[in-house]
């Protein structure tokens, strides 16, 4: 197995020279993958039996959700990633994930609520999925908190990748016991949709709702990587070009 | 570096009873598991010097217990109901107001830096200063517990498993903690950060703390949830040492 | 046409739940240029300092 290319991956220049290529690549895509999506979910799917058009707000709340820990993950993978190799690179993608996960992780408790009101009757509901969201959201805070309060940019680096490593460890476990208190306290209330399994024409609009967001946090991750990588460049010649540019 | 050698350990014992500030400079000598007694020795004597300071957080739970019932309700029926969440918020805040203690003053006189370069393992030292915290903190909480329950209705048949969920509990706190107390070494006025850091990680404990002190309340038997606090504590044991030393290394590059 | 925007009776929830998501997404395209825009500019500064310097 061919490894060159992950050792490229070390060299901020080769990165950034990478994400300048690569981003069209995710940004388009992804807005064609969303515009789709949209078509299909708020005009071509039928309404739900329970849950009437109400329900078709699944097609903004799941993907934030899924972004919330899609993006956890990677953050902490990345962390991990530059802790074992001590790559500056893999810290700068660190960096660039906490903003975007933590606004989605609102976003998905924002729309939650929203479709917990007319569902259920209250906007806020201690069910495991709003709550672990909530949690998440503090854990990405603490992230960001921590950056924010270490001078030393390495320091930095180095120390809330600990936190992410500590917090991706935690999240199934905090998981688990969130789902376990709620199921003491009430019966499961779980966002179903009417039916048992999703009709197709719910189903695509969903997934390419899911896939366009995604290919859309990496064109944001490429984007940021780009200016994290310069900062963390002291006095490399390369720079000269690309600020010139 | 690391043998164990009987003769060595009497005379290091004496030093560090006469002065346990030099237990540094003693450490490199030791085993591993004389380096850990020897810790932790120090830990405890040194805490005995600033016998004032293992109060606060003792007080601070006091205060809270003491809030509830002056902004709910005098009504002991209803306290009963709310005690278990009394009770593990006051303790989690408690010993959260007592982590700070935990590295400072061995990062401010150079001692924590005395331990990463000794040769020791930082993460065996990191056990016996996290076990020193309990003994300081967690077991007096856990011990003090039970006489808030009273304060809230609870009946005396349900003290013990109160403070047996509380003992263990704390372990797991105590061991969350050290992860960011580490994490946030030297950072002025971290506390708000500590709290924002530990909390989210504390949330399994207090879910089933809670739940054991509920059941223990209302006389059933609370096995089930005090099991899953033990296995906390011991999945925090095995791995909190761990993330706190590389996070002490990492605050003293 | 009405039928769409009224979304069967939930239109006070559906639509601003689009448009918060939409929020977020715009504010994250105009965080990140905006954050490599400043990164850019601090780079062409301390370049310039070094300039300077030598």
């Amino acid at each position: 197995m061919n490894w060159t290319w992950f050792h490229r991956l070390a060299s901020p220049p080769h990165v950034y020279a990478l994400a300048v290529r690569l981003t069209p690549w995710f940004a388009w895509p992804a807005a064609l993958c969303i515009a789709a999506g949209l078509w299909g979910g708020l005009v071509l799917a039928p309404p739900d039996y329970q849950q009437g058009d109400g329900f078709r707000i699944i097609y903004v709340h799941a993907p934030s959700a899924w972004m919330s820990l899609m993006v956890y993950v990677t953050m902490a993978g990345a962390a991990a990633v530059g802790l074992i190799w001590r790559m500056k690179v893999a810290h700068a993608v660190a960096a660039s994930c906490a903003p975007i996960g933590a606004s989605f992780t609102f976003a998905a408790l924002v729309t939650g609520a929203l479709w917990g009101q007319p569902m259920w009757g209250t906007y806020w509901e201690w069910d495991p999925r709003l709550t672990s969201e909530l949690v998440l959201l503090f854990l990405y805070l603490g992230y960001m908190g921590l950056r924010a309060g270490i001078e030393d940019p390495q320091r930095a680096d180095r120390a809330s990748a600990v936190l992410a490593v500590v917090g991706v460890v935690n999240v199934p476990i905090i998981h688990y016991s969130v789902t376990w208190w709620n199921s003491l306290h009430q019966a499961p209330s779980v966002m179903r949709l009417g039916k048992p399994a999703m009709p197709l024409a719910m189903l695509v609009p969903l997934l390419l709702m899911l896939l366009g967001f995604t290919l859309f946090f990496v064109a944001l991750l490429l984007t940021r990587v780009r200016g994290e990588v310069l900062a963390r460049e002291r006095t490399a010649s390369w720079i000269r070009e690309v600020v010139r540019a | 570096m690391n043998h164990s050698d009987g003769n060595i350990a009497q005379p290091l014992a004496a030093l560090v009873a006469a002065d346990p500030d030099r237990l540094s400079s003693v450490c490199q000598r030791a085993s591993a598991l004389e380096a850990v007694r020897l810790a932790l020795q120090r830990d405890l004597q040194l805490a005995f010097r600033k016998r004032g300071q293992l109060v606060q957080p003792l007080a601070f739970f006091a205060m809270v217990t003491l809030l509830f019932p002056l902004a709910i309700s005098p009504e002991l029926a209803r306290l009963r109901e709310l005690a278990p969440g009394v009770l593990w918020v006051g303790a989690l805040l408690g010993s959260l107001l007592a982590l700070e203690f935990l590295f400072r003053d061995d990062a401010h006189d150079g001692t924590l830096e005395q331990y990463a370069l000794s040769g020791q393992s930082l993460t065996a030292l990191m056990v016996a200063k996290t076990i020193a915290h309990w003994l300081l903190t967690g077991l007096p909480l856990a011990l003090m517990a039970p006489l808030a329950a009273v304060s809230l209705g609870v009946h005396t048949g349900a003290l013990p498993g109160i403070l047996f969920a509380v003992a263990v509990g704390s372990v797991a706190l105590s061991l969350i903690g050290s992860i960011g107390a580490a994490l946030t070494l030297g950072i002025k006025r971290s506390g708000a950060l500590l709290s924002l850091l530990t909390l989210p990680l504390s949330l399994p404990v207090l879910i089933f703390g809670a739940r054991a002190t509920q059941l223990a309340i209302h006389g059933a038997s609370f096995a089930a949830p005090l099991e899953l606090l033990g296995a906390l504590a011991v999945l925090g044991g095995t791995l909190a040492p761990l993330a706190a030393a590389a996070a002490v290394r990492i605050s003293l590059e | 046409m009405r039928a769409f925007f009224d979304m069967g009776g939930y239109a006070a929830f559906v639509w601003p739940a689009y448009a918060v998501t939409f929020a977020v997404v715009l504010l994250n395209i105009f965080w990140a240029r905006r954050a490599l825009e400043r990164s850019r500019a601090e780079a062409r500064r301390r370049l310039q300092m070094q300039r300077e310097v030598s």
